[in-house]
């Protein structure tokens, strides 16, 4: 009995954190470890719900990062055109070779262009032949539906969109030249549309970023609603907000990280499933383009990313619902 | 120690559960509340707790005044109390070690000590050979026991009791109040609300005693016995 003992001063509350000052911080840092894992072990416990909503979020997040990977390589593909703008020159079919040889002298002496490249039109219709996989078809052709093209690349000093365009529409002018088109206008049109596409992709983030708060949101509305009893007991016998929150916000941690984890495999299996057409594909249009898998950088920004938002959607939903109970 | 100060707490729509109610405490005191149902004994102990603000008066628990007490204050107000509850608040998802745990892990204290405290609080209700069972296996006087270790276990330096013997037989309510004597003999105050009044008489402790006006609905309060409960 002689245990018990009264305090001598009137700052009760505090003497207990004074008293344990020294290894208050080991001790809180162990107490944060400890509630980590017992809600991971609360998890655990309880996996049918737990699978079920990391899966939600895991849909939810696999959604947008697939689209904005896809979406940046894309992107990279085209980075290779951006530097350097050509012009392709479609010749009128009736011209002769040697007024196309006077075109190219022409071309040669401009003042804004760097080089000539003449393609053929019989060389334009073999490459073709050998490339498209439409061989046999062609060969049955009377005659060659391809005009001879000219391929000009514009100096560099003279290649500002303006100057490039201005050119484009002198050339269209001269009476040899059916057609005048500048490739970069269509590499520009590319990005535009990439870009747009961005956008959106981010738009599809924010939205589902916003079920995953509203997913993890609900799951500790019910987890609070489970446990009101030792919450309400917790209030009485002292504990703080934070002391009570803290549980909460480790599973909403906890389950954002999971949903995470589940988003990188939903993606990874996404990308060995399309590899195989998308090199076919590629192959066909020779280029080397490859599926390119999410680094460790954007798998850590993208696991970081879902355990912040779990955080945060049990941020949001706790406090409003612990305000709720109010101790009898 | 708990002083009233002309307190006054009124409800939404006007209800008045206490009219200017004054009484003092001091430290290491034991005293009996009581009064018919409605008298505002509840509402006394909520307020002391905080559960309840008083709504004109002062109140001052172990020398704190809580009429100015900011919300963020009020659970450490609230660990210097051990509250007992009439139906014990006991948590039936796990043991008893670890009901009578948790006051310690929310106040922070080291892991070492939690089991010794635990284990000292246990052996004072003689429930020590119970740690490892669930609450609901235990009698009804073993969990309102179990309930009092909860409340001692941080060693607060008052106790207050909201009917801690009303769902028991008398034997077994003697024995609840003898427990409560004996913390009070180690300096503990201790304040019982009850309306269990052939107790009251029996133990000669200060009684403040709650009684609604006969032609209004006024909380009063009589001093009964000492100089420790006084009426204004």
């Amino acid at each position: 009995m002689n245990k018990i003992r009264r305090p001598h001063n009137n700052q009760t509350s505090k003497r207990v954190a004074r008293t344990h000052a020294s290894p208050w911080l080991r001790n809180y840092f162990s107490g944060h470890a400890q509630e980590a894992l017992s809600s991971l072990g609360k998890l655990w416990r309880a996996p049918f719900a737990t699978l079920l909503t990391i899966l939600v979020i895991g849909i939810a997040l696999a959604l947008p990062t697939g689209l904005g990977l896809g979406l940046q390589q894309t992107q990279a593909l085209s980075q290779g055109w951006d530097g350097n703008p050509q012009i392709s020159l479609f010749l009128k079919k009736t011209l002769g070779t040697k007024e196309i040889e006077k075109i190219q002298q022409r071309m040669r002496a401009h003042k804004a262009i760097e080089t000539v490249e003449w393609i053929p039109a019989e060389q334009a219709l073999q490459n073709f032949k050998t490339t498209s996989g439409f061989g046999d078809l062609l060969n049955d052709l009377t005659e060659n539906p391809l005009p001879d093209v000219l391929i000009l690349r514009p100096k560099t000093e003279q290649s500002t969109p303006a100057q490039l365009e201005s050119l484009v529409n002198e050339l269209a002018k001269s009476p040899e030249v059916d057609i005048a088109q500048l490739d970069f206008a269509w590499v520009k049109k590319l990005n535009a549309i990439i870009n747009t596409m961005k956008r959106a992709a981010l738009v599809v983030a924010l939205l589902l970023a916003m079920a995953v708060l509203l997913t993890v949101g609900n799951s500790i509305r019910l987890e609070v609603q489970n446990r009101r009893d030792e919450i309400e007991v917790s209030k009485l016998i002292g504990a703080t907000h934070a002391f009570i929150r803290r549980p909460f916000l480790y599973t909403g941690l906890w389950m954002g990280l999971l949903g995470g984890l589940i988003a990188l495999a939903l993606v990874l299996a996404s990308l060995l499933f399309l590899q195989t057409p998308v090199q076919a594909l590629a192959e066909l249009y020779q280029s080397n383009f490859r599926l390119e898998f999410p680094g460790l950088l954007e798998s850590t920004s993208l696991l970081i990313a879902s355990a912040l938002l779990g955080l945060l959607g049990a941020w949001l939903t706790v406090g409003y619902h612990l305000r709720q109970i109010k101790p009898q | 120690m708990i002083r009233f100060e002309n307190v006054y707490k009124s409800y939404p729509g006007g209800f008045e559960a206490i009219k200017n109610l004054s009484f003092y405490l001091p430290e290491g005191q034991m005293a009996f509340l009581t009064g018919a149902s409605g008298a505002g004994k509840s509402t006394v102990l909520k307020l002391i707790a905080l559960i309840e603000r008083c709504t004109r008066g002062q109140i001052i628990v172990n020398h704190q005044n809580l009429t100015r007490m900011p919300e963020r204050q009020i659970p450490y107000l609230r660990r210097t109390l051990g509250i007992v509850f009439q139906n014990h608040k006991l948590l039936m998802d796990r043991n008893v070690f670890h009901n009578v745990a948790l006051p310690l892990l929310i106040a922070g204290f080291p892991r070492s000590e939690i089991g010794r405290r635990v284990r000292a609080a246990l052996d004072k209700v003689n429930l020590l050979s119970k740690e490892k069972c669930n609450p609901i296996t235990l009698s009804g006087g073993e969990q309102q026991r179990v309930g009092i270790a909860r409340a001692v276990v941080t060693r607060p330096s008052l106790i207050i009791a909201d009917e801690p013997t009303g769902n028991l037989d008398p034997a077994l309510a003697q024995e609840i109040m003898r427990l409560f004597e004996q913390f009070n003999q180690v300096g503990v105050g201790v304040l019982i609300v009850t309306h269990a009044q052939s107790l009251v008489d029996k133990l000669g402790y200060p009684v403040l005693r709650l009684e609604n006006g006969s032609s209004s609905s006024d909380a009063m309060l009589q001093a009964d016995s000492t100089v420790q409960f006084s009426y204004e």
